[in-house]
C-alpha cells in the first residue's frame, strides 16, 4: 500500500465524514434544544434529494436543484414541525419515535406516489465533474473535493451562528433551560420551528449533494440516519463541535477500517478468508468505536449532560 | 326423446367443459414498496399483462406487497396457503424471501413458479418437483459474464461484490468461467452507497478490467462514481445493475458497459416483439428483464392450464414442465431441476434518442443449465 493511496483513502474518509456531519449536525440541534428524536430525518434526506433531482432535471441547473434542495426540505420541516412535532416535545421518547416512524412511512410512499418507483437521475454538474491531480500526483474526482470545502463551509458558518449571533444565543439557551427563555419573552414555539427548519435544510443539503454521485430512490436516507444517529452517541448529543469530530471519525474508521481490516488480517489468513472475515469486521468497527467512547466517556466526546 | 338427448348431450358437455376449466387461483407475493419496488412492480405488470392478453376468466390472481422482508413474505404466503386456498404462488424477488417461503409452501403441495430468485439451494440438494423458476439459477449471469471476460482476453480481473449469500455466489459464479488472474476480490457493505475506497483500490490494483455485482442504488453510486473517477478501465456486470428502471437514473456513466442478461427486448422473435410493443401501449414505458420474466411466468401458467386440472398434480406438473408456450427469450426449456437451460447473451447499453437502453451483442453462453442440476436428485 502506497502512501499516496493512503492519503486518498484519507480524503475519502474525511469526504464520507463531512457529509455525515451535514446530517449529524441537524439531528443533534433539534435533539439538543428540543429534546425530541426525531427518525424522519433520512426522510428530509431524501426530500432534498428528490427536489434538487426534480428541479435539476426540469431547469437544466445543479446549482438551482441545490437552491431548491435547501428551500424544500426546510419547508417539509417547517410543515412537520406545526402539524406533528410540537405535539410531542411533552411526551416521552417513545412517543416521539412511534410518531417520527410513521412520517418515515408516509413521507417514503407519499415520494413513491409522487416520483413513481424508479430512482431519478441526478449528476454532478459538468465543471465540477472528472479528476484533478493534486500535488503528489493524486488523482481525486474533483467533485468530492468540492464536497469537503462546502462541509467545511457549512460547518464555520453554524460555528459563527450558534456562537455570534443573537439567534445563536438563544438556541444555546434553549439547550440549557427552555423555561427560563420563555419567561425571558422569546417566543419558544417560533425559535423551535425554526431550528427544525434549519436541520431539515442541512439534512436536505447534504440528500442533494451526495445524491449527484449516488442514487436518488426512496429509502435512501434511512442507511444515513442509523450513522448519524451512531455519530451524534459518539460525539456527545446536542453538541454541534461533537458532531463534527465524531462525524470524521466515524468517516475516517469506516473508510480506513475497510481497507486496512482485510489487509492486516492477509498477514495470518488466506486471502479469501482474510477479505470476507475482515470486510464483515469493518462493517462492525465504527459500532466498536461507539461502543469504546461510550466506555471511556459516557456522555460522548462533547457531551454536557451525562 | 330428441330433444332429451340433445340435453343430455348438451349437459355432457357442460360438464365436460367445466373439469377443463377449473379456475385456478395464483398468489402474486412481491416487492411492492421500499427500496426495491421497481423490480416487483415491473413482475407483477409483466405477469399482469400476459393474463390481461389471454383473457382467460378462469385465472384468478391476488396481488400482496412483501415489502421486501422475508418475515412479511412467510404471513402472506400462509395467509395465501390457508385462508385464500390459491393453487399456485409466484413473484418473489428477492432469494431470502424465496428461502423462507418456498420450501414450506412446495411441502404443502402447491405449485412455486419463480419469476426471478434463483437461489443455488434450491437447484441443488433443495430442489422440489412443485418448484420452477422461469427466470436464471442466481449464478447464471454472472457465469457468463466470466465467459465473456475469458473470450475478451482479459487476464488480470478486479471483482467485487456486496457481502451476503448472493454477492458470494456471483463472485464464484464470475471465476467458475473466468481464468485469469485475480487484482483484486473486495466483498462490499450490503447497501453501500460509496464507492471511493473500492475504486482507490481498483486504480492502485493494476487490473485490466473490472467485474461487479451491485444491485439496484448500489450499482447507480457505483457507476456514477466510477466514471467520475477518471478510472478507464472495461467494466462487465450482470443485468441487474443495467435494467431499464436503473440506467435512466445512471445516464451516461453507463454508456458502453458490457452486461450480460438472459433478454433483451431486440431478442429476435415475434413473441417478444409483440410483448415490447405491448408492454409500452399499455405502462408506457419500455419493458425490463424483469418485466420478461413476469410476463414468461404467466404464459407457462396458462399453457399448463390448457392442458391440465390444477387439481391433478401429476398432470399439472408435467403440463409444466413440457414448457409449451411462446418465450420472449425464443426456446425455452426445463432442465432436470426445473431451472431453465438458456442462452445468455452480452449487452452493451447504447442511447436511443433520449432513453438509455441495451443492445445484444452476442451470445456468451448457449443452453446454459446450472452447475447445480446434479446435485438435485429428482
Amino acid at each position: 500500500m502506497s502512501f499516496l493511496l493512503l492519503i486518498e483513502q484519507v480524503l475519502n474518509g474525511l469526504q464520507f465524514g463531512i457529509m455525515l456531519f451535514l446530517m449529524a449536525a441537524g439531528l443533534t440541534l433539534i435533539f439538543g434544544v428540543m429534546g425530541l428524536i426525531n427518525l424522519a430525518h433520512g426522510s428530509l434526506y431524501m426530500i432534498g434529494a428528490f427536489c434538487a433531482a426534480a428541479v435539476a432535471a426540469a431547469t437544466g441547473s445543479f446549482l438551482l436543484g441545490l437552491v431548491a434542495a435547501l428551500a424544500g426540505a426546510a419547508a417539509a420541516g417547517a410543515l412537520v414541525e406545526l402539524v406533528v412535532i410540537r405535539r410531542l416535545y411533552d411526551k416521552d421518547h417513545l412517543d416521539q419515535v412511534l410518531a417520527t416512524f410513521a412520517l418515515i412511512l408516509i413521507f417514503s410512499e407519499g415520494t413513491r406516489w409522487i416520483f413513481g418507483s424508479f430512482p431519478l437521475f441526478l449528476n454532478v454538474p459538468d465543471f465540477l465533474s472528472g479528476p484533478i491531480t493534486l500535488p503528489g500526483g493524486i488523482e481525486y474526482p474533483l467533485y468530492r473535493l468540492t464536497l469537503i470545502v462546502i462541509g467545511l463551509l457549512v460547518a464555520l458558518g453554524l460555528y459563527m451562528l450558534i456562537s455570534r449571533t443573537r439567534l445563536g444565543i438563544q438556541i444555546r439557551a434553549g439547550e440549557n433551560d427552555r423555561e427560563m427563555i420563555a419567561a425571558l419573552g422569546i417566543d419558544i414555539a417560533k425559535l423551535y420551528t425554526i431550528v427544525f427548519a434549519l436541520g431539515a435544510a442541512l439534512a436536505g443539503l447534504a440528500g442533494a449533494l451526495v445524491g449527484a454521485i449516488q442514487s436518488v430512490q426512496v429509502g435512501m436516507g434511512e442507511p444515513v440516519l442509523i450513522l448519524a444517529f451512531v455519530v451524534i452517541v459518539i460525539g456527545g448529543i446536542g453538541s454541534i463541535k461533537g458532531a463534527l469530530v465524531g462525524a470524521i471519525l466515524v468517516g475516517l474508521t469506516d473508510t480506513l477500517g475497510g481497507i486496512f481490516l482485510p489487509e492486516a488480517l492477509k498477514l495470518f489468513l488466506d486471502p479469501s478468508t482474510a477479505t470476507s472475515v475482515g470486510s464483515s469486521l469493518a462493517s462492525m468497527a465504527i459500532y466498536i468505536l461507539m461502543a469504546a467512547v461510550l466506555i471511556l466517556r459516557p456522555a460522548g466526546l462533547f457531551g454536557a449532560r451525562a | 326423446m330428441k330433444f332429451l338427448t340433445m340435453a343430455a348431450a348438451a349437459a355432457l358437455a357442460m360438464s365436460l367443459s367445466s373439469v377443463q376449466a377449473e379456475p385456478v387461483k395464483v398468489g402474486m407475493i412481491t416487492t411492492l414498496s421500499g427500496g426495491g419496488a421497481g423490480l416487483g412492480i415491473d413482475v407483477r405488470d409483466g405477469f399482469l399483462l400476459a393474463v390481461k392478453q389471454a383473457g382467460n376468466e378462469d385465472l384468478e390472481v391476488i396481488v400482496e406487497d412483501d415489502q421486501r422482508k422475508p418475515d412479511i413474505a412467510v404471513q402472506l404466503a400462509d395467509k395465501m396457503v390457508q385462508s385464500e386456498k390459491v393453487d399456485v404462488l409466484t413473484g418473489i424477488i428477492w432469494s431470502n424471501l424465496a428461502m423462507a417461503v418456498v420450501p414450506s409452501v412446495t411441502a404443502q403441495g402447491k405449485f412455486y413458479l419463480s419469476p426471478n430468485a434463483g437461489p443455488s439451494a434450491l437447484a441443488g440438494k433443495g430442489c422440489h418437483p412443485n418448484y420452477f423458476n422461469v427466470a436464471w439459477q442466481n449464478d447464471n449471469l454472472h457465469e457468463a459474464a466470466g465467459a465473456y471476460a475469458k473470450d475478451t482476453g482479459y487476464k488480470n480481473s478486479f471483482i467485487l461484490a456486496p457481502n451476503y449469500p448472493a454477492g458470494k455466489d456471483a463472485l464464484t459464479g464470475y471465476k467458475r468461467f473466468y481464468d485469469g488472474e485475480l487484482a483484486g476480490e473486495l466483498y462490499t457493505k450490503l447497501g453501500q452507497t460509496d464507492y471511493a475506497a473500492e475504486l482507490a483500490q481498483i486504480r492502485a490494483s493494476g487490473a485490466d478490467s473490472v467485474f461487479f455485482f451491485l444491485p439496484g442504488g448500489m450499482g447507480i453510486s457505483f457507476l456514477k462514481q466510477y466514471a467520475d473517477s477518471g478510472i478507464d478501465l472495461p467494466v462487465v456486470g450482470p443485468a441487474f445493475s443495467f435494467d431499464q428502471g436503473i440506467l435512466q437514473a445512471v445516464g451516461d456513466a453507463a454508456l458502453g458497459v458490457k452486461n450480460t442478461s438472459q433478454w433483451n427486448k431486440d431478442i429476435d422473435n415475434p413473441t417478444n416483439k409483440a410483448f415490447v410493443e405491448a408492454f409500452q401501449a399499455e405502462y408506457g414505458r419500455l419493458p425490463s428483464l424483469y418485466a420478461s420474466q413476469g410476463f414468461d411466468t404467466a404464459n407457462l401458467l396458462l399453457s399448463a392450464m390448457a392442458k391440465a386440472d390444477v387439481k391433478d398434480a401429476d398432470a399439472f406438473r408435467a403440463a409444466l414442465k413440457e414448457a409449451d408456450f411462446d418465450s420472449t427469450r425464443g426456446d425455452f426449456k426445463f432442465g432436470s431441476n426445473h431451472h431453465p437451460v438458456q442462452d445468455i447473451y452480452v449487452r452493451e447499453v447504447i442511447k436511443e434518442g433520449d432513453v438509455f437502453t441495451n443492445k445484444i451483442l452476442a451470445a456468451a453462453l448457449t443452453d446454459h443449465a446450472d452447475a447445480y442440476a446434479g446435485d438435485c436428485s429428482m
